[in-house]
């Protein structure tokens, strides 16, 4: 039985919209909400992979010994889809290695020893707010690109792809996701509250690059002051409306998003496009502004550091590429019998094999979970209860395609959605028998995708 | 009465039958009958390592050729094959028995665990998931999805080395263990002379000091063994070493050079001991254990555990480690075929 | 890192919810049932529960350690709910033999047979239960009167009998109890069905802990309901009223208990609903057309046998259509 926050929800909740199929209501934790975003102090050498995007990793090239400034390009984008990679601090390049991400493969990165903090001169370092944008969608696109943005939610995916859609597709609105539903995490939250005005120009400029009128944030009902002070600013921006959402994960996954806030379903083996919707996360919306008005390439995001044992819960801005043993430290250190550590939330995370994996652009949080609530619990047989189907917001059947997955049925599974699933964790988060059901799924879904992409050749 | 009931059941019964005869004559399915002689002959495990869908399918097949080569029975081998030529009049191609081999040795001792895996027990999900418990994220993660895949019961997880260990008495190199392993580590190679081959047990591609961090009997790509090889039959690509078991002529040179005593040598004789050079130290022979390996048996006589770190000096050799004369081995040729 | 990091794929938290919260939630709506029938039934009622809850524990225990040889399951809960639900199909003078032969067709044949929780495609009460009538039919069917005055009575086997309301109706729909009698318990029957307010309680809790959802029991009284109605409303003198139906005999009990069991039951609503009037239909055919008074059993077992189709063809909702 899913414990249900009533506390957290509001007497006007079921007016509020939400996504219509499954979902769950994990117990929020945000330790750390309302906390000042807080810099973290540079680091003596920052790791910066070359892979931090979905698509073709990053061509370095900057060579051992070369010096860098913070914003100097580092690695050009290896394709249509992928990004460009910038350092985040200044110094000497110490080499070109390979380095375990958080993907727990070894995988180049460039590595950078830090001297000073000096930044390109094409920055625009001041603080104050510029509202207006004279560029043209195709300028502002460039610079996007330019800038190396990708997806701040965890996705990774290149934000100018996805501003170019593909022929037949026509954005109608843009939806921001200042949703945030995972657990313990408040990166977003801090930075709409500190950042508010800019991450709104930040919309506007969206906005003009894929030439539409209307944009709608969603935040989730819990961020009460974020909704306040956002739907108080947007009054003074034509075209943006904030939208508050009722409270149940993975409301902030993008087809769940869209289906919340303009009622359309994505199809399954659609893009998002195709209903009009062009979403990005308030981080990136951020990323944008600095990136088209101040000239700034995403050297940095904000990172919540957090977890029922650590000294100092924080949210802190980190340059991409510091290790996260940095950020621990910052926070107190790493707790007496901590189990995990998780690169992002406790939902849809990654488990670190060590604390040296260095922060990328997708890197929203470090949780830290104590011994005994890590350990998995042995699984029982599938007593056929179907709260996983309930759970799902994709309207999948978890146990039959596990069942699919562990029998080799590749047919049945594919019949069944496989390739659907968003990998939110929601089914195994509610089997009553602990069945690993995600992990089986996520196993399926390669085999499943491996064969179609075979069979199309 | 009763003779009434006889006679009209019986009568029904005539009419029954001869209606099937009828109806099976007319659907009846011509099927080659050489197809039924081969596939009594063939050993009817339907594995498919034939890469044909069953015995019978590989019948078919045979019969459809016109010649006999490119088609192998793995399981039966030769043997078979001799008797499929026989009977569909064609000649049967020679071919050499291969067998799996597990291009891993990065046991418990060697390959210090650095994390705790709690996932699901499937070599593939925790391949999917990151590089495994250890700092080798290219070698065997001992959860049996090769043990799983086999049908002959001729690979089992070693319980104290936690490695996959091939029973080269029950392998018929159908291949089903290749496909199942997710990091690609077995491999089937010649089963060799008098069952001897010689490997490369390592499948790191990192460079070598990261991989010997990570595991004591890594491959670290120092090349001694290229060097010398005099049949050219060694490739060094990505940090790791790699014998080409059709050019390999066991003479076990590489074996005695490497440091790290990841190439293997099986099934020879052991070697004479020979007190002098300090490198030979480290290239403790690896005889593995053929029989049951599934049961917990370490025996000291044939298994031999390499030295993780500090070089033995020839006055120090524990309990079988046995040395690697370098002059001595000419009589170690090649078999005749 | 100097202690070893656990490393898993995600979700790295989970809801807490596990086998045994669900099993003891059942058993905690049984609560208000059994109470009624301990005060109607008294000792008689004791003994049948006590008795059919060990030896479907027992059972479970000895087959899953020593025939099945692996490890003992009955901390889950599930072979106590099947005692208890078995106890309540069972009049309350049933010899206590034949009751432990009931649970070993439960748990052996219901449950065990076809390799424990989870892959039964039968309900293993039911199984039970109907072995039980097919093979001890007398005592099965001669069911003890409640005497309302007496709480508590302590008397056993040697209970006065009487005909249930099923039978009256069965024999012409002469001297029905009331509606009130019906509601709260005053009338022959097994343990549990008699009252039905306990049962609706029992109901209500179930849906607050989100233990089952409300589409098999709605649909299951639903079609009851409007089948029968019909019925009466064709011939008033043959067929009874349709809330006389719904208040007598097991059906509260199967629908809200014996029907939501998760393993038999289909996993999706629309599946679900699908069930629900299946089994109304054939328990209104049975009741109405057949010989037994009682359909309800037989109906859920023939619909535990097509719930594996019904998966097949009726899926849940799917994102984005189709």
């Amino acid at each position: 039985m899913t414990i249900e926050n009533n506390r957290q929800l509001s007497k006007n909740t079921i007016m509020l919209k939400t996504f219509r199929i499954g979902g769950i209501h994990p117990p929020e934790n945000k330790l750390t909400a309302g906390k000042k975003i807080v810099d973290l102090a540079l680091p003596k050498q920052v790791i910066i992979p070359l892979g931090q995007h979905i698509g073709a990793p990053a061509q370095p090239i900057v060579n051992k010994g070369d010096t860098v400034k913070v914003g100097t390009l580092i690695a050009k984008a290896g394709g249509f889809v992928s990004a460009n990679i910038h350092s985040s601090v200044s110094g000497k390049v110490n080499k070109i290695d390979v380095a375990i991400d958080a993907s727990g493969y070894r995988k180049p990165a460039v590595f950078i020893d830090v001297i000073g903090d000096d930044w390109e001169d094409t920055i625009d370092r001041s603080d104050t707010l510029v509202k207006e944008c004279n560029l043209s969608s195709k300028e502002i696109i460039d610079k996007i690109a330019a800038a190396g943005v990708v997806g701040m939610g965890g996705a990774q995916f290149p934000t100018q792809v996805k501003l170019l859609p593909p022929p037949g597709n026509k954005a109608e609105l843009v939806i921001i996701n200042g949703v945030e539903c995972e657990p313990y995490l408040t990166a977003d939250h801090s930075l709409m509250l500190e950042k508010s005005e800019e991450i709104l120009v930040g919309v506007t400029i969206l906005m003009k690059a894929v030439n539409v009128k209307k944009a709608v944030i969603g935040i989730e009902n819990n961020k009460k002051d974020a909704i306040a002070k956002l739907t108080k600013l947007a009054a003074s921006y034509p075209g943006i409306e904030i939208q508050p959402l009722q409270m149940k994960y993975p409301q902030g996954g993008e087809k769940q998003l869209i289906d919340a806030i303009i009622r359309r379903q994505v199809k399954s083996g659609a893009l998002p496009i195709s209903t009009g919707a062009v979403v990005q996360n308030v981080g990136t919306c951020f990323a944008i502004y600095e990136a088209v008005i101040k000239n700034k390439p995403l050297i940095e995001r904000v990172v919540t550091v957090t977890g029922k044992a650590v000294k100092n819960a924080s949210n802190f801005r980190v340059r991409i590429g510091t290790q996260i043993s940095e950020l621990i430290e910052a926070a107190g250190g790493v707790p007496e019998n901590t189990g995990k550590i998780i690169s992002g939330g406790p939902m849809m995370g990654k488990a670190l094999v060590n604390t040296e994996v260095p922060i990328t652009k997708g890197g929203s949080g470090v949780l830290l979970i104590n011994k005994n609530e890590s350990k998995r619990q042995p699984m029982h047989e599938c007593i056929r209860c179907a709260k996983c189907v309930n759970a799902c917001p994709m309207g999948l059947n978890p146990t039959l395609l596990m069942n699919a997955t562990e029998f080799g049925n590749w047919e049945l599974a594919e019949k069944n959605f496989i390739t659907d699933c968003i990998e939110c964790g929601s089914c195994s988060y509610t089997c009553p028998a602990y069945r690993p059901l995600l992990d089986n799924i996520r196993y399926g879904k390669a085999k499943v995708s491996a064969i179609i992409r075979a069979r199309k050749k | 009465m009763i003779l009434i009931a006889v006679i009209t059941l019986g009568i029904i019964g005539a009419i029954g039958a001869v209606f099937l005869y009828a109806v099976s004559r007319k659907f009846e399915v011509y099927e080659d009958p050489r197809i039924g002689q081969v596939q009594e002959v063939l050993p009817g495990a339907n594995c498919g390592g034939c890469g044909y869908p069953g015995c019978s399918g590989f019948a078919a097949a045979c019969i459809k050729a016109d010649t006999l080569d490119g088609l192998l029975c793995s399981v039966g081998g030769d043997v078979v094959m001799a008797r499929v030529a026989t009977i569909l009049g064609k000649d049967a191609a020679k071919s050499e028995p291969k067998v799996a081999v597990v291009r891993c040795n990065g046991t418990c001792e060697a390959r210090p665990r650095t994390n705790v895996y709690d996932g699901t027990h499937r070599c593939s999900v925790e391949s999917a998931l990151y590089g495994g418990e250890t700092g080798c994220s290219y070698g065997c993660l001992g959860y049996g999805d090769c043990v799983e895949a086999c049908k002959f019961d001729a690979i089992h997880i070693n319980p104290v080395t936690m490695i996959a260990e091939v029973d080269e008495d029950k392998c018929t190199s159908c291949g089903a263990c290749v496909k199942a392993c997710p990091k690609g580590i077995i491999e089937l190679r010649k089963k060799g002379p008098k069952s001897r081959r010689i490997y490369v047990s390592c499948m790191n591609k990192d460079k070598g000091a990261i991989a010997r961090k990570a595991c004591a009997n890594a491959c670290i790509g120092c090349g001694k063994c290229l060097k010398e090889c005099q049949f050219e039959a060694i490739t060094i690509t990505s940090n790791l070493s790699y014998i080409d078991f059709n050019k390999c002529r066991m003479c076990r040179k590489c074996v005695a050079v490497c440091p790290t005593g990841a190439i293997h040598e099986l099934n020879f004789p052991p070697r004479k001991a020979e007190p002098a050079a300090a490198p030979e130290a480290k290239a403790a022979v690896k005889v593995e254990a053929q029989a049951a390996p599934a049961t917990k048996s370490v025996e000291a006589k044939t298994v031999a555990k390499t030295e993780p770190a500090a070089p033995v000096t020839p006055a120090e050799k524990p309990e079988a480690v046995k040395e690697a004369p370098k002059a001595a081995d000419n009589n170690n040729e090649i078999q005749p075929k | 890192m100097e202690n070893n990091l656990y490393v898993s794929p995600s979700p790295h938290i989970h809801g807490g919810d596990s086998i045994s919260k669900n099993m003891y939630g059942v058993l905690i709506a049984l609560i208000p049932a059994f109470l009624v029938s301990l005060y109607f039934f008294g000792l008689g009622a004791l003994i049948v529960t006590c008795v059919s809850v060990v030896s479907c524990v027992a059972f479970e225990y000895l087959i899953t350690k020593y025939l099945l040889k692996r490890e003992a399951t009955i901390s889950d809960g599930s072979a106590i709910l099947t005692g208890v639900l078995l106890a309540f199909n069972l009049p309350s003078n049933l010899p206590f033999w034949i009751i432990i032969i009931g649970a070993l067709a439960a748990i052996g044949i219901g449950k065990m047979s076809f390799g424990g929780l989870g892959r039964n495609i039968f309900n293993p009460a039911l199984v039970g239960r109907v072995f039980l009538l097919i093979s001890f039919p007398a005592q099965m069917t001669t069911w003890p009167v409640v005497d309302a005055l007496q709480a508590f009575p302590m008397t056993y086997t040697d209970a006065n009998t009487g005909a249930t309301v099923l039978h009256l109706i069965k024999q012409g729909g002469q001297h029905l109890p009331d509606y009130t009698s019906l509601l709260i318990g005053m009338k022959g029957g097994s343990l549990g069905e008699v009252c039905a307010l306990a049962l609706l309680l029992g109901f209500i809790y179930l849906l607050w802990k989100k233990i089952i959802s409300w589409h098999i029991p709605v649909a299951i009284i639903g079609t009851v309901f409007i089948f029968t109605g019909i019925m009466y409303l064709v011939n008033p003198v043959t067929y009874v009223n349709p809330v006389y139906h719904i208040l007598s005999g097991g059906l509260l009990l199967g629908a809200i208990f014996m029907a939501t069991d998760y393993v038999t039951s289909p996993m999706s609503h629309a599946g679900m609903i699908v069930y629900g009037v299946g089994i109304g239909l054939l328990t209104s055919l049975i009741r109405l057309f057949g010989s037994y008074p009682e359909g309800m059993s037989f109906a859920i077992l023939i619909m535990n046998a097509l719930t594996p189709l019904i998966d097949t063809y009726i899926k849940s909702k799917h994102f984005g259509g189709k």
